[in-house]
């Protein structure tokens, strides 16, 4: 039970410091870093997502960004047609644009799952190589159809211009909009952690692990790893109506096979299936982007190096390296 | 006679030219132990697949606790009570032994969609899953993680998650393999009074353990029951002295 004990205060002290890390670059006059730091919660949070899906439950998506750019359309959408005063449809009953982040992401969580409902209920019918195709293939089918479809902007992708609301706080200051992701990123995790000691993590642990015994102990591997990709989606999805309020823009790109990569690639840096794997790994992508990419164009390749050091010489990852094997009862 | 648990009908499964069942009847009566024995390659592992339904049969039908399940899937079949126990054993391996009882438990609730109360901390879970470790003699392991448990230890814990389900029958696909004297000595003691629970379909290359606790024994040769008797019955039945028990024993 030691190491538990070490992952849990290392997850303390990292969600401290992310914390910390925004508020003295705003003590410090600093809005720059602030709006980085903001990046690397948005993207932790879509990693979280993923990890849901990937670390506990096994399954190699390999076409998240899917719902990261479906629930960055959802904002995108609504808050165009907020902007424009234009209904979004009139028939058979109003709908309106809304500038509320709580609808919002609402709407973006409800969407993404819906098509995670829809991918997962297909693609789980493979295993394995197929299925990092089939997810790969509905992403991709996704993402053309947002480039080819003209309404909302095509390849150019959608502007809105001004950051959406939320209550009590002004979004517009970067300090206040990082706090506010901050806080869902430590929500959904502390939820994940329930859940991970919970009945359904339990199961979902099993059904990763020995899918011929959940099958003979007369649970449905299928059902679990389905309610596992829908939750998976829409925490990615939610992810994505943040991504879309900070650059106040959504394009196809978001849904492209990259992002869908790199999601992946903050897990395995950070550790697979560990409850902060995809916080550390979103910010040494951020941290990477930022410092390498300051003097060159070809920052990737450290990325790419690093990537490999953890695949070859640490498969925990950062948490694995720090805290030692995952523990559970 | 008292109906039997579980009803086996001129069961056939192929695989290719290959009949590894062929026209088996079956049945296990409540509070017996059934045994099933055979050369290996008889297809004994295949009719417990059959039975729990990880496979499907070709033709013919099982009927159990006076149900017709032929078409259930092994899910299905598991929910009503069939509860079958593996040769190899399969567990789930970063669990701890106490982790896989309790898994066991929760299964047998068919609860899947809890998501706030922690399984470590259900004391319903955790009471049921000591009592089964100590039935097996494994409650002193019960935090110990699956792979650090020995071959005899990963058996019993077989045994402990069968137990949990509170099955109608076991099915048992080998339990004593690789247990060593001692420990299938203490398993023998062990399923003679577990079958007062639910009754037993075992399968077992241990022969004394067999004659020690079959009721039955049914003899499987090449997919085909070709004799089935009390445990003298069997010693004594030529087919199966020349079939299975060898000629150094004739």
């Amino acid at each position: 039970m030691r190491d538990l004990v070490t992952e849990h205060r290392l997850n303390i002290v990292l969600a401290l410091v992310l914390l910390a890390g925004p508020l003295v670059a705003h003590a410090a006059d600093e809005p720059f870093m602030v709006t980085l730091a903001t990046r690397a919660a948005i993207l932790a949070l879509a990693g979280v997502g993923l990890n849901i899906a990937l670390g506990l439950g096994g399954l190699v998506s390999f076409g998240h960004a899917a719902f990261f750019g479906l629930g960055g359309y959802a904002v995108g959408i609504l808050a165009s047609h907020h902007q424009n005063y234009e209904p979004l449809m009139t028939w058979p009953f109003l709908v309106n644009g809304t500038n509320q982040m709580l609808i919002l992401w609402l709407v973006a969580v409800l969407v993404s799952g819906l098509a995670a409902l829809v991918i997962g209920a297909l693609s789980l019918r493979t295993s394995g190589v197929y299925f990092i195709m089939i997810t790969l293939a509905f992403a991709q089918m996704l993402y053309f159809f947002a480039i080819s479809w003209p309404a909302y902007g095509g390849e150019d992708g959608l502007s809105i211009y001004v950051r959406n609301a939320f209550p009590g706080i002004n979004t517009l200051r970067p300090l206040d909009f990082f706090l506010l992701c901050y806080a869902v990123l430590m929500v959904v995790l502390v939820a994940q952690w329930r859940m991970t000691g919970a009945r359904f993590g339990t199961a979902l642990q099993a059904v990763r692990q020995n899918e011929g015994r959940v099958a003979a102990l007369g649970l449905s591997p299928y059902r679990i790893r389905l309610a596992a990709f829908v939750i998976s989606g829409m925490v990615t999805g939610l992810a994505g109506a943040l991504y879309v309020d900070l650059n106040r823009f959504v394009s196809p790109s978001m849904m492209s096979w990259h992002l869908s990569g790199e999601i992946m690639v903050f897990i395995i840096l950070g550790g697979v299936a560990r409850l902060f794997g995809p916080v550390v790994g979103a910010c040494l992508f951020v941290l990477f982007e930022h410092v390498f990419g300051s003097f060159t164009e070809h920052w990737q390749f450290f990325l790419g190096a690093a990537l490999l050091a953890v695949v070859l010489f640490a498969r925990g990852g950062f948490i694995g390296v720090v805290a030692g094997r995952a523990r559970h009862d | 006679m008292t109906e039997p648990v579980l009803e086996i009908r001129d069961l056939s499964k192929s695989f290719g030219a290959l009949r590894v069942t062929d026209g088996v009847n079956l049945d296990v009566r409540p509070g017996e132990i059934h045994a099933l024995i055979g050369p290996n390659g008889a297809g004994k592992s295949s009719l417990i697949k059959l039975v729990a339904g990880e496979i499907a049969a070709n033709s013919g039908s099982i009927r159990f606790a006076g149900q017709e399940i032929t078409g259930f899937d092994q899910i299905a079949r598991a929910r009503l009570g069939l509860t079958r126990t593996f040769q190899v054993s399969s567990l789930i391996p970063e669990f701890s032994a106490r982790g896989n009882v309790m898994f066991a438990a929760q299964a047998r609730r068919r609860s899947v969609f809890g998501f706030l109360g922690q399984v470590a901390r259900d004391p319903e879970l955790v009471d049921e899953a000591m009592q089964a470790l100590e039935r097996v003699g494994l409650a002193d392991r019960a935090g110990v993680r699956v792979s650090e448990l020995s071959h005899g230890e990963k058996r019993l814990l077989e045994i402990a998650m069968a137990l949990a389900m509170r099955p109608r029958i076991f099915l048992m696909d080998e339990p004593m393999a690789g247990l060593g004297q001692e420990g299938s000595a203490r398993l023998v003691g062990f399923l003679d009074k577990l079958r007062s629970e639910a009754p037993i379909l075992l399968i077992e290359h241990d022969m004394d353990a067999v004659f020690q606790l079959a009721d039955r024994i049914s003899v499987l040769v090449a997919g085909r029951i070709i004799a089935r008797g009390t445990a003298d019955e069997i010693r004594n039945h030529p087919d199966v002295r020349a079939a299975y028990l060898g000629e150094d024993e004739a």
